[in-house]
C-alpha cells in the first residue's frame, strides 16, 4: 500500500472519487470523475426549500457520482450506513486499521475546521479518512488545501447530523479498480448522459427548461419586494459559486473534462465543445455579477429583464451545445 | 475564465484558506489554480449571514421581553429555519412553533428538550436552565 496523496479538489464528491481511484491505482483527475460520472446538471427545485429558498442545483443530487462512476468503470463500490452511531465508529476504525482509504458523508456545520462562515446546514459534505493517530481522525477534506485531523467526537456528530440529505454515517471505499479501461466507450457514454439530463428532461425544471423557468422566475420578481429579491438573487449566486462548484456553476470542470476527454481519445471536437463551454461559464459569472449589482442597487428600482435575457442566452448556448454533443456521442458510439 | 481573470479578492467568508477553480492558461488548456475569494460571492454569503444574524437579534429580544422561548433564538443561531428545525428534531412544524411559546417551553419534559439539545449540541442543563430564568 503506498503512502496516501492528498490533492485539493473543487467539488467535493468528485474529488473523493477521484483520490479513491488514483490512490487505488486508476489515475483519475477531478473533472474526469465529475465528466465520467455525467455529474454536470441544473435543476431548479421550487418545492424543497432551503431557507425559504428553492432549491437550484447545478449538479446530479449528492451520491449520484459515487454510484454512477463505480457502474461504469466496473468497480466494486462498498458503502453502509449506520442506524446505531457507535456501530459506525466502530466499522470506521475496523476499515482504517486495515489500511483502507474510507469516504465519508458528513455534515459542513459541525466540522470544527471549516470556517464560521462556511458552515451551514449542508449534509451531503464528501471527505476521505486515511487514518487515525489518538482521539483523532486524519482527513482529507478535498475543498481544503492541507489534510486536516478532527476530533472523533466531532466527526461522529457531523456524520451523524440529522437533517434534509441525512448521511446516516455513510462510509464507502472501492475494490477491484482495474487500470484497464475503455475510455472511448466510457467517455460516449457519459457525454450522451450529459446532454439527455442537461435537454431532454420531460420536465420544466430540470436541464435547459431549468435554466429558463429561473429566468422567467427572475423577470417576475417584484421591485417592490427589495428585501426579497436582494436574498432571491444572492441566494442564486450562492448556489451557483460557494463549496465545491469550480467557479460558474460546475461549467469550467465539465469543460475542463471535454478537453481531457478529447485529448485522451484523440478528437478535436470535444475539444471545440470545451472551449464553447468555458465561454458559457464566464457567462454564467457575467450573470452572478449582474445578480449581485442587482441586490446592491440603492434607489431607483433594479430592472430583473436583462438578468433574464442573460439566463435566456445561456439556456440557448446550452442546448446548442448538448445537442451536438449527444449528435457526436451517438455517431460513432 | 483565465488564470489572470481568476479572482483573488481575499474574501472573508474564506477564512484564510484559498478554494481550487478550474481555469485555462494563454493557450486554452485548463488547469486547477487557486483562488482566495470572489467579491460577488462574499457579498451574497455575508448577507445571508447578516439576514440570520437579524433574525437571532430579533428572537432574543422577544425572548428577553418573556413573549418567546429561546428555541427561536437558538434556531437562529445554530443557522436553520422551522422547516431544518422540525426535520432535523423529527417534530412537526407546528409542534416546533408551538415550543416557541414561553409558557409552553417551562412544561417541556426532558426527552423533548434532549431532541433540541441534540439538535444545537448544548447540554439538556442549558436548555432546562433557560425554562426558568431569561437572557
Amino acid at each position: 500500500m503506498t503512502a496516501f496523496e492528498h490533492r485539493q479538489s473543487a467539488h467535493c464528491e468528485s474529488g473523493v472519487m477521484a483520490s479513491l481511484l488514483t490512490h487505488a491505482g486508476l489515475p483519475m483527475s477531478e473533472p474526469m470523475a465529475f465528466g465520467l460520472a455525467s455529474g454536470l446538471a441544473f435543476a431548479y427545485l421550487p418545492i424543497v426549500k432551503l431557507g425559504g429558498m428553492p432549491l437550484i442545483a447545478y449538479r446530479m443530487p449528492p451520491r449520484h457520482l459515487i454510484k454512477t462512476l463505480s457502474k461504469r468503470l466496473g468497480v466494486r463500490l462498498t458503502s453502509r450506513t449506520f442506524s446505531n452511531p457507535e456501530q459506525g465508529r466502530v466499522a470506521l476504525d475496523a476499515a482504517l486499521d486495515s489500511g483502507r482509504l474510507a469516504g465519508l458523508q458528513s455534515s459542513v456545520f459541525w466540522l470544527p475546521y471549516f470556517p464560521p462562515e462556511m458552515r451551514f446546514h449542508f449534509n451531503a459534505h464528501n471527505l476521505l479518512a486515511y487514518g487515525r493517530e489518538g482521539d483523532e481522525y486524519l482527513l482529507s477534506d478535498p475543498v481544503f488545501e492541507e489534510p486536516v485531523r478532527c476530533a472523533s467526537a466531532d466527526l461522529q456528530k457531523a456524520r451523524f447530523a440529522k437533517g434534509a440529505l441525512a448521511a446516516k454515517g455513510l462510509m464507502y471505499y472501492l475494490d477491484d479498480v482495474s487500470p484497464d479501461q475503455d475510455w472511448e466507450r466510457l467517455i460516449r457514454q457519459s457525454v450522451l448522459s450529459t446532454s439527455r439530463i442537461l435537454d431532454g428532461m420531460p420536465l420544466p425544471w430540470i436541464g435547459i427548461r431549468g435554466i429558463q423557468h429561473l429566468a422567467k422566475c427572475v423577470e417576475s420578481l417584484d421591485p417592490a419586494q427589495v428585501k426579497y429579491n436582494r436574498l432571491y438573487l444572492t441566494h442564486i449566486v450562492r448556489m451557483q459559486e460557494e463549496i465545491g462548484t469550480g467557479g460558474a456553476g460546475f461549467r469550467f470542470m465539465y469543460a475542463s473534462f471535454l478537453q481531457e476527454a478529447g485529448e485522451k481519445i484523440g478528437d478535436t471536437s470535444l475539444q471545440e465543445a470545451s472551449s464553447r463551454l468555458t465561454a458559457v461559464g464566464d457567462d454564467w459569472r457575467q450573470f452572478a455579477s449582474a445578480c449581485v449589482r442587482a441586490s446592491r442597487s440603492k434607489g431607483e428600482a433594479p430592472d430583473f429583464r436583462p438578468i433574464a435575457e442573460m439566463l435566456r442566452g445561456i439556456a440557448g448556448q446550452e442546448r446548442v451545445l448538448m445537442k451536438e454533443l449527444g449528435a457526436w456521442a451517438k455517431r460513432k458510439g | 475564465m483565465k488564470l489572470d481573470e481568476v479572482p483573488q479578492d481575499h474574501s472573508s467568508t474564506y477564512g484564510g484558506h484559498s478554494k481550487l477553480v478550474y481555469a485555462v492558461d494563454a493557450s486554452g488548456h485548463y488547469q486547477g489554480t487557486q483562488s482566495d475569494g470572489w467579491e460577488p460571492e462574499a457579498y451574497s454569503t455575508l448577507l445571508a449571514v447578516a439576514e440570520l444574524e437579524a433574525q437571532e437579534a430579533e428572537a432574543r429580544e422577544a425572548w428577553q421581553r418573556g413573549e418567546l422561548s429561546p428555541l427561536k433564538c437558538l434556531m437562529y443561531r445554530y443557522r436553520m429555519d422551522e422547516a431544518a428545525l422540525s426535520q432535523i428534531t423529527g417534530l412537526w412544524q407546528w409542534r416546533v412553533r408551538r415550543h416557541f411559546r414561553p409558557d409552553i417551553y417551562r412544561r417541556l419534559s426532558t426527552s423533548l428538550l434532549a431532541r433540541y439539545a441534540e439538535a444545537f449540541g448544548l447540554t439538556v442543563d442549558e436548555l432546562r436552565r433557560y425554562q426558568r430564568e431569561l437572557p
